[in-house]
C-alpha cells in the first residue's frame, strides 16, 4: 500500500485555529460542569456520622485547564496525522521488520521464559512477578478458547478460577489429598460448572450472553461468601497445603527434596518449582488450544465466532460447539485456580471479583482475539504495567478503564494481532449483497 | 398478612427505583442495540451529585425541604445528563459501526473509569446523610401490634417516579424527539435518509436515560440515606435484569420489570434469607432468559442476516 500524501494547505491550517480554540473552550466548559461537584467539593463522614465538606477549587481548575490544553493538543495531532489514523506513524520498513520479529518472537520468548529462574535465581521479587504473569497468561489462554476462538463473550470467567481454587483448597484441607490428585479434579469440576453455565446461555448471543455470564460469576462469588460452613465465608480458606514434587515435600525436613538430593535447602526451590509448574500448565493450555484449533471442533468454534447463523445453516451443531468451548475454557480456568490456591496457601472471595474477569478479558482482547502470542504479550504488558504503577494504587483501575476505552476506539480487534480462522479461503469471493440479502425486516 | 402488605409497599418503592434505572438500559438497547454497561455507574454519580448538592444547600441555610428537593433534583439531573452525553461521545459514538464486542468492552472500561473516578474524587467510605423527609402514616394496626406504615419518603419516591414517567411517556409518544427516537429504533439508515439526525437522537437517548438514572440516584439517597462509590454495580445488574424481564426495548416493560425485581427481592429477603437476595435476583435473570428471552412485554427478535 502506498501512503497517500496528506495535503494540508496553510490556509486551512490558519482557518482552523479559531475553530480549534472554540472546541477546546467548549470541552473545558463541559469538563467544568462535569467535575464541578465531584472534584470541586470533597465530602467525608466525620466521627459523629455527620458529613462535612471542603472545597478543592485548585484541583478543579487544573483539571479544566488540562482538558483545555489536551483538547488543543489532540486536535493539532489529528490535523498533523490526518484522518487515516495512526497507521501512518509506522513506516513500512518497521512493519516488515515487525513481522520478521513476529516469526521468531514466540520461540525466543519461550526460551527466555524457561531460563528466567536461572537468570533471576536470587531475585525473589522478579520470580514472584513472573509466576503472577504466567498465571494470567494461562487464564488468558483459557479464556481465549471461549472468547477468542468461539466468540462467546464471557464476563464471568473468574467463577471457574474460583471453582478450581476452592475445589483444591477444600479437598486438600478436608481430605488431605495431594495436589496432583486434586488438580485434575479441580479441572473437571470447573468444566462441569462450565457446562452448567453453558446450558442456559445456549440460546443467547452477544450482549445477553455477556450479562448472564456476569450474573453467573457474581452468583458463584456470593454463594462462596455466604456459605460459611463450607467455604469459611469472607474469611476464606487458609492452611492450604503447598505442592509437593510428586509426593516429596519441598521443605527443610529430612524427607524434603533438598535433603534427598543432598543439596542445601533454600526457600527459593519452592518458588522455582511453582514457576515451572505454572509454566507447564500454561504451555499445556497453549498446546491443547493449538491442537484443538485444527480439529473439527476447533474449526466449528472459529466458524461460530465468524457467523453463527451461517454456522447453523451449514449443519454445525451449535449446542455442542458452545458447550465444549465453555467446558474447555472453564477447565483451564480450574487448573489455574488450583495453582493459585496452592501458591497463595490462602484464598478468599476477594480474589474472584468481576474486576479479575475484566482484567483477563482485557488481556484476551488487547492481545488480539484468538492470537496465542498476542495474549501472552498482553498479559506481560498488563501485569507488568500494573506492577509499574503500584505506587499509584488508587489510579490503577482508572487508567485500566481508560486504556480499555481507548484501545477499543483505536484498534477494536486488538493491538497485537487478530487471528484469522485457521481454514481460510485464500481468494476472497465477493458476492453482491442483492444475492444474499433477504427482504428487510 | 400485615407483614406481607408492608413488604409489598417496600418492594414497590424499591422497584420504582430499579424501574427508573431500567428505562436507561432499555432505551439505549432499543436504539443502539448495546448494553450500556456504565449505566449503573451513572446512577451512582447521580446519587453523589445529589448528596453534594444537598450539603451545599443545607450549609447555605436553606430549610424549606420542597425547595431543596426540587433544586437537588434539577441539578443532579442536569449534571448527570451531561455525564451521559459525554460518555456516549467519548466511548460509544466512535464505535457505533465497529465489531459487536467493541462497544461492550468500551462500556465496561467506562464503568471502571466512573467507579474509580468517584472513589478517587470522593473517597471509598459510605456517605450517609441525615433523613430529610421524616414521618409517615400508619395504615393499619393489627391486634398483635404489627403496624403497616407508609413513610413520607416512600410517598415522595413513588410520586416522583410516577410524575417523571408521565413526562417521559409524553416525551416519547408526543414530541418530535420521541418520534425521531422511535424512527431510529426501527431503522437508523432509513431514519437518516428521511432527515432524522441520528447522532443527535442517540445522544438525547443517553441524556434522558442518564437524567432518569440521576432521579433514581436521588431517590436511593433519600430512601436509604447513603451513597457509596460501588453501589452502581449491583444496582446496575438488577436494573438490567428488570429491563430484560420486562422485555428489553419496551418502556412500560422496564417499569414493570423494575417493580417485579423490587418485589421479588424484598419478598425473598423477608421470607427466605437476606444474604442470598442478590443471588435470587441474578438467578431470575438467568431463568427469564431461558424461558422467555423476550421478557414480559418484549417483541420476538427478528434475526437479520
Amino acid at each position: 500500500m502506498t501512503p497517500i500524501p496528506h495535503k494540508t494547505t496553510n490556509a486551512s491550517r490558519t482557518a482552523g485555529i479559531p475553530a480549534l480554540l472554540k472546541t477546546a473552550f467548549v470541552n473545558a466548559l463541559i469538563a467544568l460542569v462535569l467535575f464541578s461537584l465531584m472534584i470541586g467539593i470533597r465530602t467525608e463522614a466525620g466521627s459523629d456520622g455527620q458529613l462535612t465538606y471542603w472545597t478543592r477549587f485548585g484541583d478543579l481548575a487544573s483539571i479544566v485547564a488540562a482538558v483545555f490544553g489536551g483538547s488543543i493538543v489532540i486536535d493539532l495531532l489529528r490535523q498533523w496525522i490526518g484522518p487515516t489514523g495512526a497507521e501512518k506513524l509506522v513506516p513500512p520498513a518497521v512493519h516488515s521488520g515487525l513481522s520478521f520479529i513476529g516469526r521468531y518472537l514466540a520461540p525466543a520468548l519461550l526460551i527466555f521464559t524457561l531460563l528466567v529462574p536461572v537468570i533471576f535465581y536470587n531475585q525473589r521479587y522478579i520470580l514472584d512477578l513472573a509466576i503472577l504473569v504466567l498465571t494470567y497468561v494461562m487464564l488468558g489462554w483459557g479464556l481465549n478458547v471461549v472468547v477468542g476462538l468461539a466468540g462467546l463473550l464471557d464476563l464471568g470467567y473468574v467463577a471457574f478460577y474460583a471453582v478450581g481454587a476452592y475445589s483444591y483448597a477444600l479437598l486438600a484441607t478436608n481430605f488431605g489429598w495431594s495436589f496432583w490428585v486434586c488438580l485434575p479434579l479441580a479441572g473437571i469440576l470447573a468444566a462441569f460448572w462450565g457446562v452448567l453455565l453453558g446450558f442456559p446461555v445456549l440460546r443467547l448471543r452477544g450482549d445477553y450472553l455477556a450479562i448472564v455470564t456476569l450474573a453467573f460469576g457474581e452468583i458463584i462469588r456470593l454463594v462462596i461468601i455466604n456459605w460459611q460452613d463450607l467455604t469459611g465465608g469472607p474469611n476464606g480458606v487458609s492452611g492450604i497445603p503447598r505442592p509437593s514434587f510428586f509426593g516429596i515435600p519441598l521443605d527443610n525436613s529430612d524427607d524434603g527434596l533438598a535433603a534427598k538430593l543432598g543439596i542445601e535447602y533454600s526457600p527459593t526451590h519452592r518458588i522455582v518449582f511453582l514457576f515451572y509448574l505454572i509454566l507447564a500448565l500454561a504451555l499445556l493450555t497453549n498446546w491443547v488450544t493449538i491442537r484443538l484449533r485444527r480439529l473439527p471442533i476447533g474449526r466449528a468454534w472459529e466458524a461460530l465466532r465468524e457467523d453463527e447463523v451461517a454456522c447453523r445453516a451449514l449443519g454445525i451443531n451449535t449446542t455442542t460447539t458452545k458447550l465444549t468451548a465453555f467446558a474447555t475454557g472453564a477447565m483451564f480456568g480450574g487448573f489455574a485456580g488450583a495453582f493459585f490456591a496452592t501458591r497463595q496457601g490462602f484464598i478468599s472471595p476477594e480474589s474472584f471479583t468481576f474486576q479479575e474477569s475484566a482484567l483477563v478479558l482485557a488481556i484476551v482482547v488487547l492481545g488480539g482475539m484468538g492470537s496465542q502470542l498476542g495474549v501472552a504479550l498482553a498479559a506481560l504488558t498488563m501485569i507488568g504495567g500494573f506492577e509499574l504503577f503500584r505506587s499509584l494504587e488508587g489510579y490503577r483501575m482508572l487508567v485500566f478503564g481508560m486504556a480499555m476505552v481507548l484501545i477499543m476506539i483505536w484498534r477494536p480487534r486488538g493491538i497485537i494481532g487478530h487471528r484469522a480462522p485457521t481454514v481460510y479461503l485464500t481468494k476472497a469471493q465477493a458476492i453482491s449483497s442483492d444475492l444474499v440479502k433477504e427482504g428487510h425486516g | 398478612m400485615d407483614y406481607f402488605a408492608q413488604q409489598l409497599i417496600n418492594g414497590l418503592v424499591l422497584g420504582s427505583i430499579y424501574g427508573l434505572i431500567a428505562i436507561g438500559y432499555t432505551m439505549v438497547y432499543g436504539i443502539v442495540g448495546m448494553i450500556n454497561f456504565a449505566h449503573g455507574d451513572v446512577f451512582m454519580i447521580g446519587g453523589f451529585i445529589a448528596l453534594i448538592t444537598f450539603l451545599i444547600l443545607i450549609s447555605l441555610g436553606l430549610t424549606a425541604i420542597p425547595v431543596i428537593l426540587l433544586v437537588v433534583l434539577l441539578v443532579s439531573m442536569a449534571i448527570t445528563a451531561l455525564y451521559g452525553w459525554t460518555i456516549e461521545r467519548i466511548a460509544y459514538r466512535p464505535l457505533r459501526h465497529s465489531f459487536r464486542l467493541a462497544p461492550m468492552l468500551s462500556a465496561i472500561g467506562m464503568s471502571f473509569v466512573l467507579t474509580n473516578y468517584s472513589q478517587i474524587a470522593q473517597g471509598a467510605r459510605v456517605k450517609p446523610i441525615p433523613p430529610l423527609i421524616t414521618g409517615g402514616y400508619t395504615l393499619h394496626e393489627s391486634a398483635d401490634g404489627f403496624v403497616i406504615r407508609l413513610s413520607n419518603v416512600q410517598i415522595v419516591v413513588v410520586i416522583t417516579t410516577i410524575v417523571l414517567l408521565a413526562i417521559f411517556t409524553w416525551l416519547v409518544s408526543r414530541t418530535r424527539l420521541g418520534r425521531d427516537m422511535r424512527a431510529c429504533e426501527q431503522d437508523q439508515t432509513m431514519a437518516a435518509l428521511l432527515g432524522v439526525d441520528v447522532d443527535r437522537t442517540i445522544s438525547m437517548t443517553f441524556v434522558i436515560g442518564a437524567a432518569l438514572a440521576a432521579v433514581a440516584g436521588l431517590m436511593y439517597l433519600l430512601y436509604y440515606g447513603l451513597v457509596d462509590f460501588f453501589m452502581g454495580f449491583v444496582a446496575g445488574i438488577k436494573a438490567f435484569t428488570a429491563a430484560v424481564l420486562g422485555g428489553i426495548g419496551s418502556l412500560p416493560g422496564a417499569m414493570l420489570g423494575g417493580l417485579a425485581i423490587g418485589l421479588i427481592e424484598t419478598m425473598w429477603s423477608a421470607y427466605f434469607s437476606v444474604e442470598y437476595k442478590d443471588v435470587a435476583a441474578f438467578s431470575i435473570l438467568i431463568v427469564v432468559l431461558i424461558f422467555m428471552p423476550t421478557g414480559l412485554l418484549g417483541r420476538p427478535e427478528v434475526e437479520k442476516v
